[in-house]
């Protein structure tokens, strides 16, 4: 075996590589398979909810006339909501983003929890005019319902009927 | 003018391209060395002849274009649509000029220029490769710039008019208007293209067969500078967003920074390999897949970013042809070198053998796991592209990454403290069992130390307890010599690994210890945070050039130290409309006090109004870009030892071969000219 190593280090360097990428890519499509529960429209949350204090994102549109702001000033509630008529309520403490209005759209991070709100510890709206996030490209205030049907097999479908 | 004078430099360029790649082909037409007849490698000579000062020409007239844009650019001149889209005449002198690289066509222009700059320098200094793979990395070279021009003049001309001027100009995005886009861009994007000097000459020397420690120590130098910038322009990326952002964040894991890092993890490894090529004659296929993988990675990160296929397949769609053609010429340089090397790969002599317990078989390990890294990041961006595709979409983030990659950094870490410390070739690892056991303890009482404090993530407290190790371990190396010997070169490796142990210590850090405080503070209010008491003075409107904000007067005191001022804002930029958020920061030794101000709050209890306040103390979060400058400055060092022992070998080869014709003149018969 030592003997066949030596003549053949080269074969065995190229080996080591591929077992390292092959092991890279494993573990990549693994725990991207993970993640493909990592976004949620409201609807998936209400059909498949994720386990409360997973941490996951949440994205949809921020329903009109929705946002509250508690007496503590940094508090805030809305509700989001996506392509169906399932929403999601979401408490957030901490400093909008600069592009968060009603009717707009939003992604937020955090968890739900057992009351069934969603506690978000960051929200990820439009950076700037031309920015949006990439989950939410394709949704915008003016949607009709959809046939959730299409979505079926999508995880976390976004596209927009036109 | 100005404008048809550019486009003119650059068609010309391209031109000069075109003459470069044909002549420096040419000069490879007379089969392989030892072949020719004294007839054949002149003639081959005569046509590789133009093929240098075609790439310095070249470079000239790149540079020059560029320049034009920059003039358009200084003086808003209206009638170049660019300007127009872009530019606004009431905006600050400085983000004028910063702005010509601050959208597609101009950064584009941009790439070119330092693409054409860097081969002009390569085809102008570099005389020590054989003239055929001289002439081989030209025409490679040649052929890269030609696809970039064709790209730039084709679909996105800088220089185009507008039929009509108009009054004003549009504005640059706010976000932009920062002295961060005066650094950050042009820094990676010198990193992004002195790669292509890399690529070129592992072409060149693969076509050739010349891969030799001479090829490497040829190398070396444009692989170190190019990754020295490449690191320089990740930092300032780094930290521009943090304080511009607002969000008081580092890193995203946004596609956009996966693009940048990408690029730097394949010549990171690059660089280690091409060292021991240069020392040890071994890794001689493995550095050239590096190279190419290496640009492969800058063009793919450039695709990434200016063809829109990042914010949307959407935006691909509405302009097809930009993202196409950047993706047609990734699939011909990618495809091609790839095809070349799977040709030529084979008949590239095995180097020399080294065991795994060698300080070679260290380095291979960590470029085995730098490409895993790489690979881990490749698929994390490039996922949601593909499931986009099947209308599937997908969010990848932090989890996916911080994990997936920490699987393959830590060993990398763990090898990379102990590689230098072992010898060429083959090594008893018992020689080190001392050191071994030493790093190992440093790393458990560190972890042991802060898990009693508090409750930690394990990758937080393995990041702390493998940063000190790793601080230590990047001096061991010096330990037993006389450090006024020690090469430049070897004080650059330790100044890189320890910088690399600074920033791992500064994440760690910030992601274990950071506290934050928001509040709804009327005028007169007080809360603390980190050891930091934050009073609010007062909330008023200020204005700038072309913008008026809220500004917050934040006293901010730790202990008894004299209260510092923070004056976070709320900016609204008019040109175009758009809110931004300009924290505020106070830097000490060991951390930043971060503050943003938010909206406005309501009313408290005694109808005062109040405004959302949002503090972070983050302890020793500027280490990481501290560890980022110390890394690249380790480059500079490096580079700056090999110039150093090129240039004393250069001097006593120059006065031997001084000393060799004084012989001659004294004997009568002269000696045969040394071979080279």
């Amino acid at each position: 075996m030592a003997e066949l190593k030596a003549k053949h280090q080269r074969m065995t360097l190229v080996i080591l590589a591929l077992v390292a990428i092959v092991a890279a890519g494993l573990i990549a499509t693994w725990t991207l398979r993970n993640q493909a529960n990592y976004f949620y429209l409201p609807e998936q949350i209400a059909a498949e909810p994720p386990s409360v204090g997973q941490a996951v994102r949440l994205g949809g549109m921020v329903q009109a006339g929705s946002i509250t702001t508690q007496s503590d000033g940094i508090t805030v509630n809305f509700v989001v909501t996506g392509n169906t008529a399932d929403t999601v309520s979401v408490t957030y403490s901490g400093i909008l983003p600069d592009l968060f209005v009603e009717g707009s759209g939003v992604v937020a991070e955090g968890s739900l929890q057992a009351d069934g709100t969603f506690l978000a510890t960051n929200l990820l709206a439009k950076h700037d005019e031309n920015y949006v996030p990439r989950e939410l490209e394709g949704l915008d205030g003016h949607q009709e319902p959809q046939d959730a049907a299409a979505y079926a097999e999508t995880v976390a479908g976004l596209e927009q009927a036109r | 003018m100005i404008a048809e004078l550019g486009l003119a430099a650059l068609w010309l360029s391209a031109a000069l391209a075109v003459l470069q790649m044909v002549s420096g082909a040419l000069g490879l037409r007379d089969g392989p060395d030892g072949q020719n007849g004294p007839d054949g490698k002149a003639r081959a000579q005569s046509y590789a002849i133009y093929a240098r000062p075609a790439a310095v020409v070249q470079a000239f007239l790149a540079v020059l274009a560029f320049g034009l844009l920059l003039y358009a650019f200084a003086v808003t001149d209206l009638s170049i649509k660019l300007v127009e889209t872009n530019s606004h005449s009431a905006k600050p002198f400085i983000y004028k000029l910063t702005g010509t690289w601050g959208n597609h066509e101009g950064s584009m222009l941009l790439w070119v220029a330092v693409l054409a700059l860097s081969g002009g320098l390569l085809a102008g200094l570099e005389r020590r490769l054989p003239e055929k793979t001289m002439s081989a990395t030209l025409a490679v070279q040649g052929f890269v710039a030609l696809g970039f021009y064709a790209f730039l003049i084709l679909s996105s001309n800088p220089f185009e008019r507008l039929p009509v001027a108009p009054l004003e100009g549009s504005g640059l995005n706010p976000l932009l208007q920062d002295i961060g886009l005066a650094i950050h861009p042009p820094t990676l994007y010198v990193g992004y293209v002195g790669l292509s000097i890399a690529f070129s000459l592992c072409m060149g020397a693969l076509i050739t067969r010349q891969v030799t420690p001479e090829f490497a120590k040829v190398l070396r130098p444009w692989v170190l500078g190019a990754w020295v910038f490449l690191t320089f322009g990740i930092t300032a990326g780094s930290y521009w967003a943090y304080y511009e952002l607002g969000w008081g964040g580092w890193w995203f894991w946004d596609p956009v920074e996966n693009a940048s890092l990408m690029p730097w993890l394949a010549a990171t490894a690059l660089l280690h390999s091409v060292s021991v090529l240069a020392a040890r004659d071994a890794l001689r296929t493995w550095t050239i897949m590096l190279g190419v993988l290496a640009f492969s990675m800058s063009m793919l990160g450039t695709f990434l970013v200016r063809s829109g296929v990042l914010t949307s397949v959407h935006a691909f769609a509405v302009d097809p042809e930009r993202g196409s053609f950047i993706l047609a010429l990734l699939g011909l340089y990618i495809g091609g070198s790839l095809a070349i090397f799977a040709v030529r790969a084979s008949s590239i002599a095995e180097g020399t053998r080294f065991t795994a317990t060698s300080r070679e078989g260290a380095l291979v390990f960590n470029n085995v796991m730098l490409s895993a890294i790489l690979a881990i990041v490749l698929l994390g961006t490039l996922y949601p592209l593909l499931t986009e595709a099947f209308d599937v979409r997908v969010s990848v983030g932090p989890p996916y990454f911080n994990p997936a990659g920490a699987i393959f950094a830590i060993p990398m870490f763990a090898v990379m403290a102990v590689g230098p410390l072992l010898r060429w070739k083959n090594d008893n690892p018992g020689r080190i069992q001392f050191e071994l056991k030493a790093l190992l303890a440093i790393v458990i009482a560190v972890i042991a130390l802060v898990a009693i404090l508090g409750d930690y993530s394990v990758l937080s407290l393995l990041g702390l307890g493998m940063a000190i190790a790793l601080a230590v371990a990047a001096f061991l190396p010096l330990r037993g010599r006389v450090l006024r010997r020690v090469p430049l070169a070897t004080w650059g490796m330790v100044m890189a690994h320890f910088g690399v142990a600074v920033s791992l210590f500064g994440m760690a850090s910030e992601s274990a210890f950071t506290t934050e405080r928001l509040a709804a503070m009327a005028p007169g209010d007080a809360t603390d945070t980190g050891g930091w008491t934050i009073q609010l003075e007062e909330v008023s409107p200020v204005a700038g050039p072309n913008w008026t904000a809220m500004e917050a007067r934040i006293m901010a005191s730790r202990g008894d130290e004299e209260p510092t001022l923070l004056t976070p804002q709320a900016r609204n930029f008019w040109s175009p409309p758009q809110p931004t958020s300009e924290s505020a920061l106070i830097t000490r030794w060991n951390g930043q006090l971060y503050a943003v101000i938010g909206d406005r709050a309501g009313v408290d209890a005694r109808g005062r109004e109040r405004w959302q306040i949002r503090v972070w103390w983050k302890p020793f979060v500027t280490f990481i870009w501290y560890g980022g400058v110390l890394i690249a400055m380790g480059g500079i060092l490096s580079i700056a030892g090999r110039v150093r022992v090129d240039l004393k070998r250069r001097n006593a080869k120059k006065i031997a071969g001084q000393r060799r014709a004084d012989l001659d003149a004294l004997d009568e018969d002269k000696l045969p000219e040394p071979a080279e």
